[in-house]
């Protein structure tokens, strides 16, 4: 394999994405708290460097002194190895994510790269799959801890993550339907251009329902407010990482922030139109785009969860089963039905 | 390249699977299948079948094992205790047992045999991995019962699991 | 040594004998069903080696049914490894040795 500028290009992005990944963890730690805060009306962090901003990088230093206990009867290879699995799975949905255009790094390159980490051509299925190999960090990290209350969280956040992988999995499969292919970049590319010159040719507008089960699916999957009982500090302790201090404590915050980005980011991928802007920014920079439509989700996922009052665990999972699912099912057929009689 | 990956997977995918049936944990057995498992995808997707690969994850990887690690966790099932002395032995212990190693011994023996016959024949260099799409329309047009079919054999699977499993009253 | 045929064939032998191995061996009803998981994947892949070979879609096809019947299999199996369990408290298949209970 000769070392080309394209295998410096790949592996640049690989770096790239892994800390901007990090990056964007710590942005979402201080903007949960700020925001928190100023929806209850209150300051927030302030002290640790201007405006607080540096609170990501105290929690941080915070969280790498602390001591790493470890239950005596825990089952030592599957209580460290739950917090890894969690974050792997985490930041391996990401690889195929694409976050812009093809674009030749400013003519560096003599052929232009996908911006994502691994473009196959069956993303979508890809992301699907790595999210399911995310509950066994949650279930093995509620039975390693050999504690009544992690295994209690750990059996509940499981099977709400399955439980709603289903209506998941159904939303992204109307848009593929809409769209004629699997690959994440493809679908991108069949939202550019507008209707009428105003309304851009987002799938969110052929798909309103599709998005709305989505949501609520991603948020019930990142097990996220307000479908956080299995976690909720109130209920079960703290669900299935009670016995988790110092670094793999972090890492399930890791994983589960990360888990945030991901599904945001496929949202805007699928529905928000990707890395297409009201106006066209200067080629190279499109990811600019991405990132804000990302952020605005982001936003959202925090706003909901400060403000929305949480699911009691037999209502979250009656609404995943008996209206939630019924719904994507039904959004399914209606979308077929008008693909194939309306050739939309 | 492609040998490199091959070695590694197969590797991994004997390993897991030789420690799946050797060791007494059972959560470690469930655990290392699912290695296994994303060792044998690997090989799916040196097959050129991306399309079976990713499938073989979310199906058997992500649900099936999941629906193991449940039973495992609410029965609680034991660690096995190691067998000692005469029972140790894997031909020693009951009839069955040793009738069985000796059966699986010449399995592999004349699996190997036979696979001995034919030389080793090349893999066509330029295969087209078939599309997903090829592999819908060939599914849904030629094999369209065999689908259906499988679509109720899942239902009366579900139903036939709630039963069983149902508390008696 | 480029992979052949012969090599994802001999593989899949392999697997297929250690999975017969764990469903003859071990006295536990969870690792003989994991047993003919192993088993079933072997097939598999001697599929997928062969559609490979013959370069049909074929093969992808039917592991793809192969895939779901293991599904259906997997739940009724453990479904009775619980009725069983909730029986006799124990998953050793020796206890079982009555057509009644």
């Amino acid at each position: 394999m000769t070392v080309s500028p394209t295998l410096i290009a790949h592996l640049g992005l690989i770096l790239v994405v892994f800390v901007a990944l990090q990056i964007s963890a710590a942005v979402l730690v201080y903007m949960e708290r700020k925001v928190a805060a100023l929806i209850q009306q209150r300051y927030g962090p302030y002290l640790v460097g201007p405006r607080g901003l540096l609170q990501p990088l105290a929690d941080i230093i915070k969280l790498i002194f602390k001591e790493e206990l470890r239950p005596r009867s825990a089952d030592t290879l599957l209580f460290y190895a739950a917090p890894v699995l969690a974050a792997t799975a985490a930041f391996a949905a990401f690889a195929v994510v694409p976050f812009g255009a093809e674009t030749t790094l400013f003519g560096l390159l003599d052929e232009p790269i996908a911006l994502a980490v691994a473009d196959v051509n069956v993303g979508l299925l890809v992301i699907f799959a790595i999210t399911s190999m995310g509950v066994y960090g949650i279930v093995l990290a509620g039975w390693a801890s050999n504690s009544k209350y992690s295994l209690l969280g750990g059996l509940r956040s499981s099977a709400q993550m399955i439980s709603y992988e289903l209506s998941y999995g159904l939303s992204f499969a109307a848009v593929i339907m809409m769209a004629g292919s699997l690959s994440l970049r493809e679908i991108v590319d069949g939202q550019e251009g507008y209707w009428f010159g105003v309304i851009p040719r987002w799938y969110l507008f052929l798909q309103p329902v599709g998005f709305l089960v989505y949501l609520i699916a991603g948020v019930a999957e990142t097990n996220r407010a307000p479908f956080d009982f299995p976690e909720a500090e109130q209920e079960l302790v703290a669900g299935y990482h009670t016995e988790y201090s110092s670094m793999s404590f972090a890492l399930f915050f890791l994983a589960e922030y990360i888990n945030m980005v991901t599904v945001s980011a496929v949202a805007v991928d699928l529905f928000l139109g990707g890395w297409h802007g009201p106006f066209p920014l200067p080629a190279g920079f499109e990811w600019i785009w991405f990132l804000a439509k990302v952020f605005v989700l982001l936003f959202f996922y925090i706003w909901m969860r400060w403000t929305l009052p949480r699911y009691r665990y037999d209502q979250l999972m009656a609404f995943g089963w008996k209206v939630l699912l019924p719904v994507a099912v039904l959004n399914l057929l209606v979308t077929a039905y008008l693909v194939l009689l309306g050739g939309w | 390249m492609e040998s490199v990956f091959f070695w590694v997977f197969a590797t991994v995918a004997v390993a897991a699977s030789l420690l799946v049936i050797g060791q007494r944990n059972p959560m470690h057995s469930v655990m290392l299948l699912i290695v296994s498992f994303c060792a044998l995808s690997g090989l799916y997707v040196l097959l050129e079948a991306p399309f079976i690969a990713v499938i073989q994850i979310i199906i058997y990887a992500g649900a099936i094992m999941v629906l193991f690690l449940f039973v495992v966790m609410l029965l609680n099932v034991p660690t096995e205790e190691a067998p000692t002395g005469y029972h140790a032995r894997l031909l020693g212990g009951a009839g069955p047992r040793r009738f069985g190693a000796v059966l699986s011994v010449v399995l592999v023996l004349e699996l190997a045999w036979a696979l001995s016959t034919m030389r080793g024949t090349p893999l066509p260099g330029d295969a087209v991995a078939p599309t997903v799409r090829e592999i819908g329309i060939r599914l849904f047009r030629e094999h369209g019962f065999a689908f259906e079919a499988t679509s109720v054999l899942i239902l009366v699977a579900m139903v036939g699991a709630i039963i069983l499993a149902r508390r008696e009253k | 040594m480029e992979p052949t045929l012969n090599s994802y064939l001999v593989l899949s032998a392999v697997l297929f004998s250690i999975g017969t191995a764990g469903v003859f061996l071990r006295r536990n009803l969870i690792t003989i069903l994991l047993s003919v998981e192993i088993m079933l994947n072997a097939v598999n892949l001697t599929f997928v080696a062969a559609d490979r070979y013959l370069q049909s879609a074929d093969g992808q096809i039917i592991a793809f049914f192969v895939i779901t019947v293991a599904a259906a299999e997997a739940a009724v199996g453990l479904a009775i490894v619980i009725a069983l369990f909730r029986h006799k408290e124990t998953l050793s298949p020796d206890a079982f040795t009555s057509l009644k209970w």
